[in-house]
């Protein structure tokens, strides 16, 4: 983003009215986030005939999968044993082919009354507008506090990921990792493909959150996983040089005496997403707090639609879970989106029941009853 | 050139050309195109921004634009997110103090 613009709120509807529109026409369906799940929703509005525009803030398409290395999970029809970066150039490519457009480097600031988007490129703020809106802005990482969370050192795991695989940049020497989920066990474990140290894992639950066979592999290169642990504190002048963890009871309490100094120049937080619902929030769609999805997500039904009717949500925007679950959310919302602007067909009911069957295969494992619960609990 | 990946065994980086800038008005050099939060990181700097109140040192958190961590000033203009904004050259980058010199 850049600061022509600082003096005034960009995002006031007076400004935005000052852009013409004539430049960029209307568009049946806006898609908002070019990830595995807005990439698959426009892929599927395009080839059933709808005319789509993704918009991305990200120079190349592909969202998260841009820097996953590691070869995914799952079955044959959900790219299992691809690596995430080579998913990405697939589905880029398709989107590619099918000639559909797509707005990069341009960020959704704003969702105004007569349902228009606010998008700034370049230090230009111009609106679009849709008959339908499928939002697929992925999530964030949440922040932990503790003294000297504000360090520079302490980042978001996946923050750190991105610099190395995508910029081929490592911001630092020594790692320590908070959280043993699949994010707290892969980006570890790409740090030491990089050439970086990590001086350990630690997690305050007794179990680890991720996959075995991520945990297996971190172990067998050496790092330790600390399970009831804690970080209390960051040490260090300008930047960080070393973290106190401690162990914990059973109510999470801090156990006195137990307390270790790891002498490391970043702690890389990896403790969870939270959707990025803003634009949401700001387009009057109901928000509900459900914790097996993540916090606070948009509302939606089974079709991925809002309650409003013509705003769908899909991937990690509507429920934290993963990329092939993502895509599938992304194929209903897609086909659901086209449906509701012309008329059910043979394709679109065709392409509605095969994600939903994929969906319920991947969601019966126990590791996903969590997400069914939180589901449930929303409609 | 110094703090960059070279060797991967998965992935391999394309960047582009090497241009001069400057960090409060010292020049480094790094590779146009790429973050100005990246260029800066692979020469071993990660104090991005003093805070305004407590004169804390700020770095990045989330690298990809969602938690504004990161603004400094950059050629005389305040709040720019340099996880995102790309490298050109001759930029001149400082640390931002709080809101920034010039609003
Ligand atoms: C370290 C790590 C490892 C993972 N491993 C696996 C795995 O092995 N298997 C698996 O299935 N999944 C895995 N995942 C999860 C998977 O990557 C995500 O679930 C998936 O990418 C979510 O897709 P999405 O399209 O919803 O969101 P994203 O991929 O986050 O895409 C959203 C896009 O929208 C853009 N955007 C956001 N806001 C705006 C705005 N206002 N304006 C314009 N653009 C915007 C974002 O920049 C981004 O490009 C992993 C994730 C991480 C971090
Ligand atoms: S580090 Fe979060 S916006 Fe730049």
């Amino acid at each position: 983003m850049n600061s022509s613009t600082k003096n005034q709120d960009p995002r006031s509807q007076k400004n935005i009215q000052n852009f013409s529109s004539s430049k960029f026409p209307n568009f049946d369906i806006c898609i908002i986030g070019g990830g595995p799940a807005g990439l698959e929703a426009g892929i599927v509005a395009k080839e059933l005939d709808a005319n789509v525009i993704i918009i991305d803030d990200n120079p190349v398409l592909g969202g998260q999968l841009i820097k996953q290395t590691h070869k995914f999970f799952g079955s044959k029809a959900h790219y299992c044993g691809v690596r995430g970066i080579d998913i990405a150039k697939i589905l880029t490519d398709m989107v590619d082919e099918l000639k559909i457009d797509v707005l990069n480097n341009a960020t959704v600031v704003g969702y105004y009354d007569d349902d228009t988007l606010g998008v700034l490129k370049e230090d230009k703020l111009f609106p679009i507008k849709a008959k339908i809106y499928i939002f697929a802005a992925g999530a964030s990482e949440n922040m932990l506090v503790f003294e000297n969370s504000d360090l520079p050192g302490v980042y978001g795991a996946g923050a750190v990921q991105t610099m190395m695989n995508v910029y081929g940049v490592v911001p630092g020497k020594r790692a320590l990792v908070i959280g043993s989920g699949n994010i707290g066990l892969i980006v570890p474990y790409q740090l030491l493909q990089a050439g970086v140290e990590v001086a350990a894992i630690i997690e305050i639950l007794d179990k680890i959150g991720g996959y075995y066979v991520h945990a297996a592999k971190i172990k067998r290169a050496g790092v330790p996983i600390y399970l009831r642990h804690t970080i209390i504190q960051a040490k260090g002048k300008d930047c960080v040089e070393a973290a106190v963890i401690t162990q914990v009871g059973d109510k999470f309490e801090n156990l006195k005496g137990t307390e270790k100094t790891i002498e490391c120049d970043m702690i890389l937080i990896a403790i969870g997403l939270s959707p990025l619902c803003e634009l949401l929030y700001q387009a009057g769609c109901r928000i509900d707090y459900v914790p097996e999805l993540g916090g606070n997500v948009p509302y939606h039904n089974e079709n991925m639609m809002t309650s409003k009717s013509h705003i769908f949500v899909c991937g990690d925007l509507a429920c934290i879970e993963e990329a092939s679950t993502a895509m599938l959310e992304g194929k209903i919302a897609g086909a659901k989106a086209y449906e509701t602007l012309y008329k059910e067909n043979k394709k679109s009911n065709e392409i509605i029941v095969q994600a939903n069957k994929e969906l319920s295969n991947i969601r019966s494992s126990p590791f996903e009853q969590r997400i069914l619960s939180g589901k449930e609990k929303m409609r | 050139m110094k703090g960059y990946i070279t060797e991967h065994p998965i992935l391999e980086f394309k960047r582009g050309k090497k241009v001069k800038f400057y960090f409060e008005d010292k020049e480094i050099e790094g590779y146009e195109g790429l973050p100005i939060a990246a260029a800066l990181h692979a020469a071993g700097i990660r104090v991005l921004s003093i805070s305004e109140r407590y004169n804390r040192p700020r770095g990045f958190f989330c690298a990809v634009g969602k938690c504004s961590s990161c603004l400094m000033e950059v050629d005389g203009n305040s709040n720019v997110m340099v996880c995102m904004e790309p490298l050109r050259s001759g930029m001149r980058v400082r640390r931002q103090k709080g809101k920034g010199q010039k609003q």
